[in-house]
C-alpha cells in the first residue's frame, strides 16, 4: 500500500504510547516475550494474572479489529510448517535467553539508550538480515 | 480493575501492531531483505514507538524515577551485556527472519494467523521452556 509508511508511523506511535503507559503505571518494561513467558511459567499469582489479562487484550482486540475493518492485514505466514516451527523455537529460546525481544530491547531499551537493548537489537537485526539473505536469495526457501 | 487496565494496555499494543503492519510477515521479511526489495516501513514503526517512550523516561525522571505504583523504573546500571544476551538475540533474530514474526505480532495475529500462527506460538512456548538449561551452560562456559 502507498500509505504504508504513514500507517507504520501511526501504529508505532500507538505501540510507543502503550509502552509509555505500561512503564509509568507499572514501573516495568513492556516486553511481549517476557509477558508471554510469565503467562506460561506462572512464577507468581498476581504477575500471572496481569500477564493473562494483557495477552487477552493483545489477542482479542486486534483480532476483532482485523476481522471487522482491516481484513487486508493477513499475516502471509509461510505455509511451510517446518520453517514455522523452527522459527518459533528459535524465537522462544532466543528471547528467553536474551530476556527480551523487539518490544522490550528494541523499543523500550533503545528509547533509554540501554546498552543491553542496543546490543540485542544490533544482533537480532544482523541475524534476521542474514537469515533472509540465506534462505530467500541463496536457498530460495522463504 | 487492575486486570481491566492490563487488558486495555495489551489491546492498545495489539492495535498498534496491527495498524503498523508488524503482523504482516511480508513487511517484516521485506524490512530484513536488504539484498532484495527492501521495505523501510519498520523504520517508521520503530521511530514512532521510540518517541513516546523517550518522553515517558523524561516524565519518569522528573518523578524521581518512580512509577504510579511506587516501583522504581529500570535503570541502565543494573544491566550488563553477557553471553546469554548476545547468543539469545542472535537466535531470536534467526527465527524472526525465517518466519517474519516476533512475539508481540505472533500474539496479536493469533485469531487470524491460522494453524501456522498457532504452531508458531506453541513452538515459541517450547523454546522458552528449553531456555534455563541452555542459559546455565552459557553461564558456566563464561566463568570457566
Amino acid at each position: 500500500m502507498p500509505m504504508d509508511w504513514a500507517l507504520g508511523l501511526l501504529g508505532g506511535l500507538i505501540v510507543g504510547t502503550t509502552a509509555a503507559l505500561y512503564l509509568l503505571l507499572n514501573g516495568r518494561i513492556m516486553g511481549a516475550s517476557g509477558i508471554f513467558r510469565t503467562a506460561i511459567t506462572r512464577p507468581e499469582p498476581s504477575d500471572t494474572r496481569d500477564a493473562f489479562s494483557f495477552i487477552a487484550g493483545l489477542v482479542v482486540v486486534p483480532g476483532v479489529v482485523m476481522l471487522a475493518v482491516m481484513p487486508e492485514r493477513v499475516t502471509h505466514l509461510t505455509p511451510n510448517l517446518v520453517v514455522v516451527v523452527a522459527a518459533g523455537l528459535l524465537v522462544g529460546l532466543g528471547t528467553a535467553l536474551a530476556n527480551g525481544c523487539t518490544s522490550g530491547h528494541g523499543v523500550c531499551g533503545i528509547s533509554r539508550l540501554f546498552l543491553r537493548g542496543i546490543v540485542a537489537t544490533v544482533f537480532y537485526l544482523l541475524a534476521g538480515g542474514l537469515m533472509v539473505a540465506l534462505f530467500r536469495h541463496a536457498l530460495g526457501v522463504i | 480493575m487492575r486486570n481491566l487496565i492490563s487488558f486495555a494496555v495489551g489491546g492498545l499494543f495489539g492495535l498498534g501492531l496491527l495498524i503498523s503492519g508488524m503482523t504482516d510477515t511480508t513487511k517484516v521479511i521485506g524490512w530484513l531483505d536488504v539484498f532484495g526489495a527492501w521495505d523501510p516501513t519498520l523504520a517508521f514503526v520503530l521511530g514512532g514507538a521510540v518517541l513516546p517512550m523517550a518522553v515517558a523516561w523524561q516524565i519518569g525522571a522528573r518523578r524521581g524515577n518512580r512509577a504510579s505504583n511506587d516501583m522504581m523504573l529500570p535503570s541502565p546500571s543494573n544491566a550488563g551485556v553477557d553471553r546469554s544476551l548476545v547468543v539469545g538475540s542472535t537466535l531470536f533474530g534467526m527465527g524472526w527472519g525465517l518466519a517474519g514474526l516476533c512475539p508481540g505480532p505472533a500474539l496479536a495475529s493469533a485469531m487470524f494467523g491460522g494453524v501456522g500462527g498457532l504452531a508458531f506460538l506453541l513452538a515459541m512456548a517450547l523454546g522458552m521452556f528449553a531456555a534455563p538449561p541452555v542459559r546455565m551452560r552459557l553461564d558456566r562456559a563464561a566463568s570457566a
